[in-house]
This record gives structure tokens, sequence and C-alpha cells, in this order.
């Protein structure tokens, strides 16, 4: 039976942890054996790290030529300066940014959950992994995690700019990020959830008004932007505090919100960034130049 | 509501930028090639809407090629496909249509058959027509495909020659131009059928064209 709402999960959870339950419901849906599962979350983790790699070193912009050197940039401040929060926090920028631009010049990326968004959970689950010296099995467990939390909204929303806007995409992205952090770092399937349910309900309202239709602006930047974000969820849920609104509220209300959104504000860049003076030049020239 | 699976929301491992124009565009490919089968020289894509407008940036008509040649969605060569390719000549031409799908493409294949299809989002795609007929493949499943002169009763025969097989049909889709004039039938199956079952279908009379569409991975 599929979980349709994280009330019904944490039902199905009782003294399991939220991956064990996700590896079990992938095992008897596509009728492979649980460590199948895992050998394959294991195969998306290992593509992200080599994304993440493979992004750290280059610094060929993409077709637009707008993007694709702000994670240098990002880098060489780190090694120059002392930064005010620390290793976590630089890595998870740099490798939320290295994904990004990789996935902008057609790299290798693991969509997660949208191709626009693919460097949030990756940043967080790896830069923290490698920080705290936290093994393989248990970054497997934090995706897992990331990706039942990612399986139960969309269940309610599509994850896609173009039905719900960015918020379905980099701000559930950050939802599944900040319960596979809270997994990573011991917190239990209470924690896991409010800390999914704070970092959503504060990207409500993210609208997705990508310039010239290009996964570009601001979608890159935006993904350091929401992996920043996850962890501040995680940390408030790790000290007890807790949403308000119960997350299958607040999932309700991004689908709703979604539907309230203008289609001049859900991927058709007729609006918001898309239509500002800049833009509109960056345009022209873009469509001269192709 | 269909249980969807967890590698739906940390999946696919695929190349960039997106996941509808650029992973839709190589499954449409690769779906014009099952689809196809014969080697090829030659190619047209033709473009429409978002696809027109926004396909460069996206690597659109990079996919497209590349998954024509095989190539799979997590394929680092696509992005160079253009310096990889040497004996087929490919081309496009970008059009704007309200009444097509924002992201959609014929491929015409050496000049020989037409094949439309749409990116529906999250990198599925849809082919709905293969030289003028409506079709419904979504390369989820293994599709029987068939062109056949309209006449009472080919459903029931063709059914029963799978049958025989024990496969089970999972969806069966038909069009026609006119009564008695060309039609089109889709029959997506729980396994693949074998070459007997095409090759029985094949000697049916009036049944012109038969093709096993293998889904995509
Ligand atoms: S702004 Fe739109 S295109 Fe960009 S990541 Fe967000 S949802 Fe995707």
């Amino acid at each position: 039976m599929a979980i349709l709402s994280f009330e019904e999960l944490k039902n199905r959870c009782g003294s399991k942890s939220v991956y064990e339950v996700a590896q079990e419901e992938e095992s008897s849906l596509s009728e492979i054996e649980v460590d199948v599962v895992r050998l394959k979350v294991l195969e998306d983790l290992t593509a992200m790290k080599a994304a993440i790699k493979n992004g750290l070193k280059s610094t060929e912009k993409g077709i637009s030529g707008w993007c694709g050197d702000d994670c240098a940039k990002l880098r060489k401040r780190y090694r120059d300066t002392e930064t005010l929060f620390g290793k976590v926090f630089e890595k998870i920028t740099a490798y939320a940014l290295a994904t990004a631009e990789e996935n902008l010049r057609m790299g290798r990326i693991v969509a997660c959950p949208t191709a626009g968004s693919c460097g949030i959970v990756p940043s967080v689950i790896i830069a923290v992994a490698e920080e705290r010296k936290i093994p393989e099995s248990k970054q497997i467990d934090a995706l897992l995690t990331a990706g039942m939390i990612g399986l139960i909204v969309s269940n309610k929303v599509q994850l896609a700019g173009a039905v719900a806007g960015c918020q379905a995409e980099c701000g559930v992205a950050s939802a599944m990020a900040a319960g596979a952090l809270v997994e990573m770092l011991g917190g239990n399937t209470e924690e896991i959830l409010q800390a999914a349910a704070l970092a959503m309900k504060n990207i409500l309202g993210l609208t997705c008004d990508p310039v010239c239709g290009l996964v570009e602006v601001p979608c890159i930047k935006r993904n350091a932007f929401l992996g920043v974000h996850a962890v501040t969820a995680a940390e408030l849920a790790l000290c007890g505090v807790e949403s308000k609104i119960p997350i299958d509220e607040v999932t309700d209300v991004l689908k709703r919100t979604g539907e309230l959104m203008s289609p001049v504000l859900k991927e058709t860049s007729t609006g918001g960034l898309a239509k500002t003076k800049t833009a509109l030049e960056l345009e022209k020239v873009l469509f001269n130049k192709n | 509501m269909e249980q969807k699976s967890i590698f739906s929301v940390i999946s696919p491992i695929m190349v960039g930028p997106s996941s509808s124009h650029t992973a839709g565009a190589v499954r449409l490919g690769l779906m014009a090639r099952n689809i196809y089968k014969e080697s090829f020289s030659k190619v047209k894509f033709v473009l429409y809407n978002s696809f027109a407008t926004t396909g460069f940036g996206h690597g659109t008509d990079k996919g497209l090629l590349a998954g024509l040649l095989g190539y799979t969605v997590d394929d680092s060569l696509i992005k160079d496909i253009f310096n990889i390719v040497k004996d087929v000549e490919y081309s496009y031409e970008y059009v704007q249509d309200i009444s097509r799908h924002p992201n959609s493409v014929d491929i015409i294949i050496d000049d020989r058959m037409k094949i439309s299809g749409d990116s529906v989002g999250a990198g599925e795609i849809r082919i709905n027509n293969i030289d003028g007929f409506e079709v419904n493949i979504k390369g989820n499943y293994d599709t029987l495909l068939l062109m056949y002169k309209d006449k009472p009763g080919m459903i029931s025969e063709v059914a029963e020659i799978i049958q025989k097989q024990r496969i089970n049909i999972a969806t069966l889709h038909c069009d026609r131009s006119s009564k008695g004039g060309v039609a089109s039938m889709c029959i997506e199956l729980d396994i693949p059928a074998g070459d007997d079952i095409v090759n029985e279908i094949k000697k049916l009379s009036d049944v012109f064209f038969v093709t096993n569409v293998r889904k995509l991975k």
C-alpha cells in the first residue's frame, strides 16, 4: 500500500526508522530484495559524488555563457579567507554549486527530485558525511529518508516548477535534505519530519521564473541557498523545536499555493525574474547569438 | 492511485540540465530508434514550441540525436554528440504551433518514417503519432505496434495469437484513417512478445506492418 501521508508514515514506522520503511516499501513495490534497493541507492550516491568531483574541477560555462564559474569563486574565497560559518557551510555551498553547474554543462547528475534542484540533497548529505566521518551505509539511510519525504509530497503534488513553482522543486529538495540530515545526526522519526516541515514551511510560495526558460538563473545559486536552509531546519528540529503546523498540512498548503500561483510564475518565463529589464536584455543577446 | 517508486524522486542519473528538455529528448530519440529499428543515414527533427525556443540551451537537439543513435540518458558523451556523429546527416527545424504540446517533436528518418512525440515532464515521454496514425507508446511497457487494413475481427485475431503465448495485455489502443482504410493498433504487454508472435501476426491477411517496440530502461 502506498504511504500517502506523513501521519501514515509515522504509524508505519513505529519503532522502525524512516529509511527502513522506505526500503521495505520499495522492495515490495519493485519486487526486489532490500539489499538490491540499497545497491541502487548507492549507485545514486556514487553518481552524486562523481558529479561534485567533476563540478569542483571545472569552470566551463554553459551554452548561454552566464554561469559555470561561481563554484570556483567560492572555493577561492574559502581557500584565502577564514569564513564565518566553518567547513560544513563551505562544503554545502560549494558542493551544491558544483553539482548545479555540472548539470548546466550537460554533465552527469542525479535528479533529486529534479535536475534543476539536483545540488541540494547531495551537498548536504555528502558535506556532512565528510566532516563528521559518517560511513557509507548511513549515507544510504539518509538518501532513503530524503526519498521517502519527497515521495510522500509527490503523491500529493507533482514536483515540477510548471505545476507548483520552485517550492515543489528546490523547496521540496530542501525538506528532503533536512530530513536526511537529521537521520545522519541520529535524530528520530519525529525530528526528521519536523525538520522537513520547518524547511518546507519556509519556502512556501517560491516561484519558478527562470530567465529565458533555461535552468540557470536563478536555479543554480538557489541550490546553495536551499542546501544551507536545510541545515537551519535540521538544527531547530534536533533541539526540539516543532512546526506548529504539522507536515501534512504544510504539504497541503504547498499544493494549494501552487494552484493559487499565477501561471506567469510557473516555469513559463513570462514574469518575475524572467521579465526584468536585465533578463530581457540577456534574452536579446542570447537569441541573436543562437 | 498508482504507487510510485522512491526512485521517482532520487533518480534518474542523467546528463543535465533538464529532465523534460534533455532526458525527455534522449528518451524520445531512443523510442524512435526502437520503433524504426533499421540503420539510417539521414534524420530531420522538427522541434515545437518550448522545445524550439529553449531547446538549444538545454541540449534538446543533442539529446534527440544521441537517443536516436542509442545513447542513454546518463551518457556523458551526449554533450559532444555533434563531434562524434560521422555518417548520419541531421538537421533541425524550429516551429511554433499551439495545437502541439509545449515540448513536442517530429522525427523524420530517411524520409521514410515520421515519428511524433511529446516530453510530458520529469523525463517521461509519449509517442503519439507514426506516419499520420495515432499511437500511444510511453516506453514503460513492451509494445506491439501494427498497421493493417481496417476490418472487423482484427483485434480478436491478434489478441488470440498473444493469448496463446499466455502473455497479458496491459492496454490496447486503435486508430484508423477511415472505415475500411488503414488502421493502427498499439498493444502494451506485461512481457515482450517474441519473434514467433510477430511472425504469426505478419501472416494474417491485410497486415502491412508489425513491430515489437521494446520498453525504455
Ligand atoms: S526556478 Fe524553476 S526551473 Fe529553476 S530550479 Fe526552480 S523550479 Fe526548476
